[in-house]
């Protein structure tokens, strides 16, 4: 089972490094990873998907609280967040084929973010199980590149994961 | 405020934790703070492997359940280290490290001498800081005692770079601190205290299990208390021996891989298990089969270890000796329990064998042991090695109001010495036993001109059965007895090791002159070398 993991962290170096290692050496499997600062600039938030049993995740919450440096940890539960990753897709591209793709991209709310003579390349921003229904869209015109984000995940209604709260 | 260096104000936090001695080993990195611990009170004992420095500070913080501390130099001498950090880390052993690392402007370049030893001891230790920056000196100590010693305790590294030492700053060390990301809890949740309760009245064949906590936690007083209120059985693991005192009619010994029957039945018949501050590691726990109707009450500092092992259907996270506070006060006015007929059962499967004669020349290390405790006083202290001698002492060692140390988590050889000198230190009047096994021993030796230096009246057994006895054994028993790199030819003679030491030094090949051996150990006010001739190939299980 994937499960999307909240932790907010004190922004000191090293911080990361001793997440991950945690999760590496207790043989958790990280499917991805976010890192980026919070309202409050001495707290980072580390979005953490995972892979495993309800033992492990209970294992994983347990073991995080135990860094000193981690403030909080909340598996978000799959219903009530929304979540979100960002990925560049750059694909074969003859000018003949713009406007179908264009078409594919504006029908996954992407973005064009740049052209060239035999290339395109789009953003699109949405959870991880669309991004793959447009990804597989578009390989039939020669995907060039790929570069994903890790997830990032908020809590719907007025619920936060917040140092305070 | 005042203005120093920081290596001054690193001795001045030391004496704001109470820190009169510490364990270590120096190099040119390390040498600023050795300048001012020269001008300092604090003593300094001198070892002879930086990872003898982290054991002799782990025997010496668990006698007095506060962080101590140990010293080594940048890149080679803080790596030596290691292996007692994670020994402490996987037994929580409170214990505050300072290592010297290369000048600031120089770290990640390869210098000389240059080690992450901040990112090599990650896994091994609760937290650990690289301090880089002066003004930060007072802070970081006071956290870093704060979190060696309280919650589940455990090793905190401080790695300070050479210039840093010698940087000026303005020392004021806090009264306070405060960790908003560390908030160990204390009192037990009062609902799962109640059901706690409900549990334990209802139980027909209740047991508990004493876990090392009880000993980090400062439970075992109040453990027994509640043992004999509501009459429940005790056995114990490894790093629990001693919470009970082994001659207590409610004491059923050692549970785990080389534990005994009374335990095993125990474990398996009981209706409602009790865990107290006890992690139940895979060599404690094989035994203990799970049927769904048993009850465990788990209690333990660490929510991490609840569930994690056995399942539990009443967890407690907490202080120790505040949760069982919490259960005696719910126990006030109930009545003291009987469970006669439990114990019986479990009286019936307690076996004593008696020690089995051995060959001329040699002598039973379980005869032995127990022939030792007639001769120990109270509240001495035995400091168990790894190997088949580490059980032999476990199995048959007498605790009364004493302690038993061994390395259990980790299972480091060469562990004994070194923390029976840190032990010594910490209990200067208790009597200190190191028993180590002829492998352990040689690598831990060199620890003997620690004692002799330091006049650290250390006495040492060393059970000699030129083997690696316990791998010889498993080598027997699970690989059709080819016997490989086991064999400890070559050895010297331990008591001319002695000699050379000028160490008071008996061997000792029969009962009669064991006798005499035990006698003049004990009766030594010196360090003292009793070589006990062991048969070859005798077993870990007598
Ligand atoms: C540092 C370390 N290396 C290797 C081992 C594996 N090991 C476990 S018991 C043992 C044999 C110990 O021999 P000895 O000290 O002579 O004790 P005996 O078992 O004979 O009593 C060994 C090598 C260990 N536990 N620790």
């Amino acid at each position: 089972m994937k499960h999307t993991i909240s932790v907010l962290v004190e922004n000191h170096a090293g911080v990361l490094a001793r997440v991950a290692g945690l999760f590496a050496r207790r043989g958790f499997n990280i499917d991805s990873l976010a890192v980026g600062v919070t309202d409050d600039v001495n707290v980072s938030r580390i979005t953490i998907v995972a892979d495993g049993s309800d033992y492990t995740l209970e294992q994983i919450e347990k073991q995080l609280n135990k860094l000193i440096d981690v403030i909080k940890v909340k598996t978000l539960s799959p219903e009530s967040m929304v979540s979100r990753e960002l990925v560049l897709i750059k694909v074969s591209c003859s000018p003949k084929q713009r406007s179908e793709i264009i078409s594919i991209c504006d029908l996954a709310h992407g973005k064009i973010s740049d052209i060239s003579a035999n290339s395109v390349t789009m953003e699109i921003s949405d959870n991880a199980q669309n991004l793959d229904t447009f990804e597989e869209l578009l390989r039939p015109y020669g995907i060039k590149e790929i570069v994903r984000t890790g997830t990032i995940a908020i809590q719907k209604g007025e619920a936060a994961v917040t140092v305070r709260s | 405020m005042e203005r120093m260096t920081v290596a001054k104000a690193m001795t001045e936090c030391l004496k704001a934790e109470g820190i009169t001695r510490l364990f270590g080993y120096p190099g040119a990195a390390i040498c600023p703070f050795y300048d001012e611990l020269y001008k300092s009170d604090i003593e300094h004992i001198l070892v002879r492997h930086e990872v003898n420095a982290g054991h002799a500070a782990s025997g010496y913080a668990r006698m007095t359940g506060k962080p101590a501390v140990c010293v080594a130099t940048s890149g080679p001498g803080a790596l030596n280290l290691i292996t007692a950090i994670a020994t402490a880390y996987m037994d929580s052993v409170p214990m505050v490290i300072i290592t010297g690392q290369v000048n600031s402007d120089q770290i990640g370049r390869d210098v000389f001498q240059e080690a992450d030893i901040t990112g090599s001891a990650e896994p091994f230790v609760k937290h650990s800081y690289l301090l880089n920056r002066p003004e930060d000196t007072a802070e970081v100590f006071k956290r870093a005692f704060y979190i060696a010693g309280t919650g589940r305790k455990g090793p905190v590294l401080i790695d300070v770079p050479c210039d840093v030492q010698k940087a000026e700053i303005d020392f004021e060390y806090p009264e306070t601190v405060e960790i908003r990301s560390y908030r160990p809890s204390s009192k037990g949740n009062g609902f799962q205290i109640k059901r706690a309760v409900t549990s334990m009245l209802e139980a027909k064949k209740p047991l508990i299990i004493a876990g090392g906590g009880l000993f980090t936690g400062n439970g075992a007083e109040l453990m027994r208390k509640l043992s004999e209120k509501l009459d429940i059985p005790v056995i114990s693991t490894l790093m629990g021996l001693g919470a009970m005192p082994t001659d207590s009619p409610l004491y059923y010994g050692m549970l785990g891989m080389h534990g005994c029957e009374a335990a095993k039945c125990a474990v398996n018949n009981c209706d409602t298990l009790i865990l107290l501050g006890a992690r139940l590691s895979d060599r404690t726990s094989s035994p203990i089969s799970r049927n769904n109707e048993l009850v465990v009450i788990h209690i333990d500092i660490d929510p991490a270890e609840i569930g994690k092992s056995v399942a539990a259907n009443v967890p407690i996270v907490g202080d120790i000796s505040i949760v069982l506070g919490q259960l005696l006060e719910q126990l006030n006015s109930v009545e003291p329990q009987q469970h006669a007929e439990w114990k019986n059962q479990l009286d019936e499967s307690r076996v004593d064998r008696e020690p089995k004669p051995v060959e001329k020349g040699f002598v039973n290390p379980k005869w032995f042991i127990r022939e030792l405790n007639k001769y120990l006083p109270n509240r001495s202290i035995a400091v168990a090695d790894v190997g088949e001698n580490q059980f032999w002492t476990a199995s048959n060692i007498e605790l009364k109001n004493g302690r038993f140390l061994t390395s259990g988590g980790m299972g480091t050889m060469g562990y004994s010495l070194p923390a029976a000198i840190g032990a010594k230190c910490a209990e200067p009047d208790a009597e200190v036993i190191a028993v180590c096994g002829d492998g352990s021993f040689q690598m831990e030796m060199p620890e003997l001109a620690t004692c002799v230096q330091h006049g650290i009246s250390v006495k040492v057994i060393v059970m000699r059965n030129r083997y690696l006895g316990m791998v010889r054994e498993h080598q027997t028993n699970f690989y059709g007895n080819r016997l490989y790199a086991v064999s400890l030819d070559g050895s010297p003679d331990y008591t001319k090791i002695a000699d050379a030491y000028g160490i008071e030094n008996m061997l000792v090949e029969s009962e009669e002159s064991a006798k005499e051996g035990i006698k003049r150990l004990i009766s030594s006010d010196k360090p003292f070398l009793l070589e006990v001739a062991v048969p070859e190939l005798i077993e870990t299980i007598l």
